[in-house]
C-alpha cells in the first residue's frame, strides 16, 4: 500500500509539473521583456545585422528593459506560416513583428496587430513619410498598424559580359515581351551554358513568384487581379492567359532554368550569390535590392556587379502607354495585439526606423526610402549606382490589392505557373483551376468577376 | 476509513494523473481536430470562427486535386508497405531463417541500421543519392541514364526510400513469427513431399497469419501518415505528382492557411485507415483475433 501511495503522489506530482509547463509563466513573456520576431534567410542577413545593433541602442537607452530578438529562419512562404502560428497563442505572440505589407491587412483581419495611431501621433518623425508609406500600413477601418521601413520596385537586370558575347548592343531597352524573347533566344543560340532568363516562377520561390514574376507580366497587359469599381477579383482575362502562356514559352524553349532548379526554395538565393555573379545569366527579372546581397556588408560581396550588370524596365506587353511597368512591395514592423506594453514596443520601433537607422537600413538592404530626410540625403543617394534608376520606377508602379484574400489568390496563382511549367497544365486548364480556386478562396461567385 | 476502501482509493488515484494527461493531450487535440473540420478556422485572416457544417467535405468532394492526392496515398501506401515493406520483410525473414549468427547479425544489422536513421535524416540521404547531382547519377552517368530521379519519377523515389526505411519493422515481426512455427511441421510435410513453396503456402503463412494482419495494420496506418519522408525529398512535388494527402493537408492549413479544411482531411484519412483494417480483417479471416 506504500509504495501505491507514493507512486499516486509522485504522479500527482508530475502532473502538477507537466501543466505548469504548460500554462505558467514564461521568463521571456515578463511585461519588461520585448520579443521581436522577424525573417532571416539565406541572403538576407541585414535586417537580423541590424537588429542586433537596435537592440544594444534600445536596451541602453530604455534601462530596465530587455529585448529578445526570435530570428525565424525560413522560406518567405514558411515564415509567414511560423509568424502566423505564433501568433494564434498569447503566449508566443510576439511584442513587435516584421509584417510584409501584403499580409498586413490579412493578420488585421484575424486580429493579430495593435492600431498604433495614438503613439505616431507623438512621433515627430511621422511627418516625414511620404502619403504612400503612411498609406501602407493602413487598414481597411482607417487605422495604422504599421511602419515601413522602405519600398522596392522590379526590373530587368542583366549581365553586359553575356550580352556582348551575344552580339547584343548596350544600353538594353526592350520594348515589348516579344523584345524580351527575342534577346532570350538569341543568347540561348549564341551563349551556351548560360541561362537566357530567370522569371521567378512556381511554389518554391513563394510570394516571389507572384510578384516578381507573374504580377509584373499581369500588370504590363490591360489587366489587373482586382476591379476596385466593382471591388472584385478578376479571375479570368485575356491578360492573365498572356501572362501564363509568356511563363510556358520560356519553360517550353528551355530560355529559363530547368524547372528543377527553379522550383527549389532556395532558388532565388541561388540566382543572386552563384548564377549571376559566376556570368551564367543573362537576363533577371529581380527586385531593386538584390545589389544589397553584393555589397560588403551582404551575403556574397561582389564589387564588380556595378560595371558587370546593366538594368532595364520590364516593358508593357505589347509596348503599351506609358511603355514600362513595375510592381512595389515592402515590409513594415508592427505591434502585435497581445503585446503587455504597446507603448514600449512602439518605442522599438520607433528607434528602429529613427533617421540614422531607417538610412543605415535602406542602404544594407537595397530599400528605397520611404522617409523623405533619408531619401535626400548624400549618403543614401550616392550609395548605390541602381537607386536611381530603381526610385524613377515609382512613377509607373503598380501596388499589390493587399486584401485579406491576397494571400489566397497569390497562392493559387503559384499553382498555376507551376502547372504550365512542368507541363502538367495548358494555359487554359491552369487558368480555370485559378478560377475555380479562386472564387471558392474568396467566398463564392458573387465576389469575382471576368474582364475581357 | 475500512482497509479494503484505502487500497482501492489509491489504485483509482494512481489513475488520474494519466487519464488526465491522456485527456488532455490525446482526447483534447482529437476533438479539437474534429470538431475544426465543422468549420471554417483559418490560421490568419478571420478572428472569428464560423460552424460551417459539411461545407468542407463538399468542398473536397468537388476537388480534383483532393482525389489526385488520395490516389497518390494509396500507390504509396500499397508500393511501398503492402507490396515493399511487408513482402521484403517477409523475404528477409525468411531467408535468414536458419542461417549462421554471423550471417543473420550482419543483414539484420544492416537493415534495422536503414529503420534508426531519423526521417528527416533518411529523406536527405534519398535526396542526395538521387539528385540530379546525387550519387546515383554519378553511376548512370558512365551509360548515360542520368537523370533527376526526384523529377522524373517523383512516387517511384519516394517508395522506394520508405521501403529501404520500413522494411526493418515487418522484418523483426516475421523473424519473431517465424520462431514460433514448430519445426517438426515442416519436417512432416517435407517427409510427405511438399515443395519448398507448398510448405511456405501451407504450413508457414497460416501459422503466422496473425503477425501479418497485424504487421498490415501497424505499417499501412504508419504510411498512410507519412510526411516527413516526402516532404524532405520532394514537397509534394513537381506540381503534384507526389502530393499525397498528408501533404496536400499540410498545404491546405498552413500554406494557404484553410485549417478547418485541413482538418476535414484528416478525418477523411482516418476513416480510411479504419477501412484498410477491415480489409485486412477479412482477407485473412483472423478468428478471435
Amino acid at each position: 500500500m506504500r509504495p501505491k501511495l507514493v507512486l499516486a503522489a509522485l504522479s500527482a506530482l508530475a502532473l502538477a509539473t507537466a501543466s505548469a509547463g504548460c500554462g505558467g509563466s514564461d521568463s521571456g513573456d515578463d511585461d519588461k521583456t520585448i520579443t521581436v520576431a522577424y525573417q532571416k534567410f539565406g541572403a538576407f542577413i541585414q535586417l537580423d545585422n541590424q537588429l542586433q545593433d537596435v537592440k544594444k541602442e534600445y536596451e541602453a537607452a530604455h534601462a530596465g528593459y530587455t529585448v529578445e530578438l526570435v530570428p525565424i529562419e525560413a522560406a518567405e512562404n514558411d515564415y509567414y506560416t511560423k509568424l502566423s502560428l505564433m501568433n494564434r497563442s498569447p503566449k508566443t505572440a510576439p511584442d513587435v513583428m516584421y509584417e510584409d505589407t501584403f499580409l498586413i491587412n490579412t493578420d488585421i483581419q484575424a486580429g493579430f496587430l495593435a492600431p498604433i495611431d495614438e503613439y505616431l501621433n507623438g512621433w515627430a518623425d511621422w511627418a516625414q513619410f511620404t502619403d504612400a508609406a503612411k498609406a501602407a500600413g493602413k487598414a481597411q477601418d482607417g487605422k495604422t498598424y504599421g511602419v515601413p521601413m522602405g519600398t522596392d520596385t522590379r526590373a530587368l537586370w542583366y549581365d553586359k559580359t553575356v550580352f556582348k558575347k551575344a552580339g547584343i548592343a548596350e544600353p538594353w531597352e526592350p520594348r515589348s515581351w516579344d523584345d524580351i524573347l527575342a534577346t532570350a533566344r538569341t543568347i540561348k543560340q549564341k551563349v551556351p551554358g548560360v541561362t537566357p532568363l530567370n522569371v521567378y516562377s512556381g511554389k518554391g520561390a513563394g510570394e516571389g513568384s507572384t510578384m516578381q514574376g507573374f504580377e509584373m507580366l499581369l500588370y504590363g497587359t490591360k489587366h489587373t487581379l482586382y476591379d476596385d469599381a466593382q471591388k472584385k477579383w478578376i479571375v479570368q482575362s485575356p491578360g492573365f492567359n498572356d501572362s501564363l502562356q509568356f511563363i510556358k514559352t520560356i519553360f517550353d524553349e528551355k530560355l529559363a532554368p530547368d524547372p528543377q532548379d527553379a522550383l527549389d526554395p532556395n532558388w532565388g538565393t541561388k540566382v543572386n550569390t552563384e548564377l549571376v555573379p559566376a556570368g551564367k545569366l543573362g537576363i533577371n527579372l529581380d527586385g531593386s535590392w538584390v545589389s544589397s546581397t553584393w555589397l560588403d556588408s551582404g551575403s556574397k560581396p561582389w564589387p564588380q556587379w556595378s560595371q558587370n550588370l546593366g538594368y532595364a524596365a520590364m516593358p508593357t506587353q505589347n509596348g503599351e502607354a506609358p511603355g514600362k511597368t513595375s510592381m512595389s512591395g515592402g515590409w513594415l514592423l508592427s505591434v502585435g495585439a497581445n503585446s503587455k506594453d504597446k507603448k514600449a514596443s512602439f518605442d522599438f520601433i520607433a528607434t528602429m526606423l529613427n533617421k540614422e537607422n531607417t538610412l543605415k537600413y535602406d542602404i544594407g538592404a537595397g530599400q528605397i526610402a520611404e522617409r523623405k530626410d533619408v531619401a535626400a540625403d548624400p549618403r543614401y543617394l550616392e550609395s548605390n549606382p541602381s537607386l536611381e534608376f530603381f526610385t524613377d520606377l515609382v512613377e509607373v508602379t503598380h501596388f499589390r490589392p493587399a486584401y485579406p484574400d491576397y494571400p489566397n489568390v497569390s497562392n493559387a496563382i503559384q499553382v498555376a505557373m507551376e502547372a504550365v511549367m512542368t507541363g502538367q497544365a495548358s494555359v487554359d486548364q491552369a487558368a480555370k483551376t485559378f478560377a475555380e480556386q479562386v472564387t471558392s478562396a474568396v467566398g463564392g461567385p458573387d465576389k469575382v468577376t471576368s474582364a475581357s | 476509513m475500512t482497509s479494503a476502501t484505502a487500497p482501492r482509493a489509491a489504485r483509482i488515484g494512481a489513475f488520474v494523473p494519466a487519464l488526465a494527461l491522456l485527456a488532455v493531450f490525446f482526447a483534447g487535440p482529437l476533438i479539437w481536430a474534429a470538431y475544426s473540420a465543422f468549420t471554417d478556422v483559418a490560421l490568419t485572416g478571420s478572428a472569428e470562427v464560423n460552424f460551417i457544417g459539411v461545407d468542407n467535405f463538399t468542398t473536397m468532394w468537388h476537388d480534383a486535386q483532393f482525389w489526385n492526392s488520395l490516389w497518390l496515398t494509396l500507390v504509396f501506401v500499397v508500393g511501398s508497405a503492402v507490396i515493399g515493406q511487408n513482402t521484403l520483410g517477409l523475404l528477409i525473414a525468411l531467408l535468414l531463417r536458419g542461417r549462421n549468427a554471423g550471417t543473420r547479425g550482419v543483414v539484420s544489422g544492416l537493415v534495422i541500421a536503414a529503420w534508426t536513421v531519423p526521417e528527416v535524416v533518411a529523406g536527405f540521404c534519398w535526396y542526395s543519392y538521387l539528385h540530379r547531382d546525387g550519387t546515383l547519377n554519378g553511376i548512370l552517368g558512365w551509360a548515360g541514364l542520368d537523370q533527376n530521379w526526384l523529377y522524373t519519377t517523383p512516387m517511384l523515389a519516394v517508395i522506394l526510400a520508405n521501403v529501404w526505411r520500413g522494411t526493418a519493422f515487418s522484418m523483426l515481426v516475421y523473424q519473431a513469427a517465424l520462431n514460433d512455427v514448430p519445426p517438426e511441421l515442416h519436417e512432416a510435410a517435407a517427409v510427405d513431399g511438399a515443395s519448398a513453396w507448398q510448405r511456405l503456402r501451407s504450413v508457414t503463412l497460416p501459422l503466422i497469419r496473425r503477425s501479418i494482419v497485424s504487421n498490415l495494420m501497424l505499417i499501412t496506418l504508419q504510411t498512410l501518415a507519412a510526411f516527413g519522408l516526402i516532404y524532405v525529398m520532394t514537397k509534394g512535388g513537381p506540381g503534384t505528382k507526389s502530393s499525397t494527402t498528408p501533404i496536400y493537408m499540410y498545404q491546405e492549413s498552413f500554406q494557404f492557411y484553410k485549417l478547418g479544411y485541413g482538418t476535414a482531411m484528416a478525418l477523411v484519412l482516418l476513416v480510411i485507415g479504419a477501412i484498410f483494417s477491415l480489409i485486412y480483417v477479412r482477407l485473412i479471416k483472423v478468428d478471435n483475433l
